[in-house]
């Protein structure tokens, strides 16, 4: 092996690598977010009486689950592209894994509200609260704590998802670290240091949800 | 007078996805099988195994589970570059893909060891059967019903994942797509038929293992 270790072009890099790491965050946090409010309006529409959203949620559902997240993405970006519809990268990125835990925590959804007996429902509306109220002061909170765990785990999916906006030309860090690579040509240098960050973000991220969740569910 | 460098989507352009759809379905179920026995293993000796060796083989594939597959084959496939032997993208993707599956399966292989009730256990092994003979005829069907339908997930997730292995060069069924559109410029219909191809693998297995689900819960 007559490779030289170069890592100085990396370690001046750095800068800009955690600046991209931070873009990293964002996007993973803005999908997550859309998606978790998308996958609710999902979970309702497949247990609506309106047959068109039960056929519209369930359609969204099974091609979220049932194709790859890359596929997806190319379809917002390329798909899209080619029929006049042309989206910032960014904002692909986030519609793409948006769509696809949306489809995801959906699932999930069903499992968690099933935990909670209708009962509850019930006696909540009985005393008066409408069905929103219900649902966000009765069942959601106990939803919640059932799918904290198959949440967290897909906040970490979504988080290692982003590096897929490398593909269709968006800046975050595996982006960063494919625009550094074409300055210097040093690929493994720069992926290794890039693997490293990510890792220490999915691990920064568990502590997080660790955290919100002894906060949330302390005395329960 | 305009030259026109693209050409109109043809029928042996269909086949050229299908098989490009095999090749998809060739390395993902190489990966998984790779993949299964390694996290069977894997799994197998972090829950019988003391807390080191758990701690140990459990700090080292969470590595595979907490950095993105397409950095990881982009790491290997500039990895052995350096070290001199480069490998067909086939075979440098199944290893990525094989370690990947292996990270996930032998989570799930936890899982359904530990589903094992340990009385279930005791009394096979007060009932004369040796070690292996209870991991044989006790652990192993008890536990794989238990985890079945997570490992049909895992196994899933593997074939759309392999969609990343398009990076380092090997012409999957994403890849095969990418490759007409240069040529046709019709992205809409073939990114269409690409989903299709990928719908047509994933949805029906995820029925029938929904369904198996159902039928062992009753």
């Amino acid at each position: 092996m007559d490779y030289e270790f170069l890592w100085r072009p990396v370690f001046q890099a750095l800068p800009q690598l955690l600046k991209a790491s931070l873009v990293t965050i964002e996007v993973s946090i803005l999908s997550m977010a859309i998606g978790l409010v998308i996958a609710l309006f999902l979970f309702f529409a497949r247990d609506s009486n309106v047959w068109f959203a039960r056929f519209f949620a369930n359609i969204w559902i099974e091609i979220a689950r049932n194709t790859p997240a890359l596929f997806q993405l190319f379809f917002f970006k390329f798909g899209l592209g080619a029929i006049g519809i042309i989206i910032d990268s960014y904002i692909t990125v986030v519609m793409a894994l948006a769509f696809n835990t949306a489809g995801y925590m959906a699932e999930t959804f069903r499992g968690g509200f099933k935990a909670i007996p209708n009962s509850q429902l019930n006696s909540a509306r009985s005393l008066g609260m409408t069905f929103v109220q219900a649902q966000c002061y009765v069942v959601i909170p106990q939803v919640l704590r059932a799918v904290w765990h198959p949440m967290t785990n897909q906040f970490i999916w979504v988080m290692l998802l982003t590096s897929l906006g490398m593909l269709v030309g968006l800046r975050e860090l595996s982006g960063e670290t494919q625009f550094l690579y074409s300055k210097t040509f040093r690929a493994f240098e720069f992926f290794a240091v890039t693997a490293l960050i990510y890792y220490c973000i999915a691990k920064l991220m568990l502590l997080l949800f660790r955290l919100i969740a002894w906060r949330l569910f302390r005395g329960q | 007078m305009a030259i026109n460098v693209f050409s109109e989507l043809q029928p042996k352009d269909l086949l050229f996805l299908g098989e490009a759809a095999l090749r998809t379905l060739e390395i993902s179920l190489t990966a998984i099988g790779i993949g299964s026995v390694f996290g069977a293993i894997f799994g197998w000796m972090m829950s019988e195994g003391n807390r080191i060796v758990t701690f140990i083989i459990n700090a080292i594939l969470d590595i595979f589970r907490s950095v993105p597959l397409i950095i990881q084959l982009i790491l290997f496939d500039s990895f052995i570059s350096i070290a001199g032997y480069p490998l067909p993208a086939f075979v440098s993707g199944t290893i990525v893909l094989s370690v990947y599956t292996a990270a996930l399966v032998a989570n799930v292989a936890r899982g359904g060891v530990e589903a094992v009730p340990a009385s279930l256990r005791r009394a096979s092994r007060s009932l004369g059967l040796s070690y292996w003979q209870d991991l044989r005829y006790i652990v192993w069907p008890v536990g794989l019903r238990a985890v079945f339908p997570s490992w049909i997930g895992v196994a899933l997730s593997v074939v759309k994942d392999s969609a990343l292995v398009s990076v380092i060069g090997y012409v999957e069924l994403l890849k095969a797509s990418q490759i007409l559109i240069t040529r046709t410029q019709d992205t809409f219909v073939i990114l269409t038929i690409a989903g299709l191809f990928y719908f047509a693998l994933s949805y029906p297995i995820s029925k029938a293992s929904e369904y198996i689900e159902r039928r062992w819960n009753q």
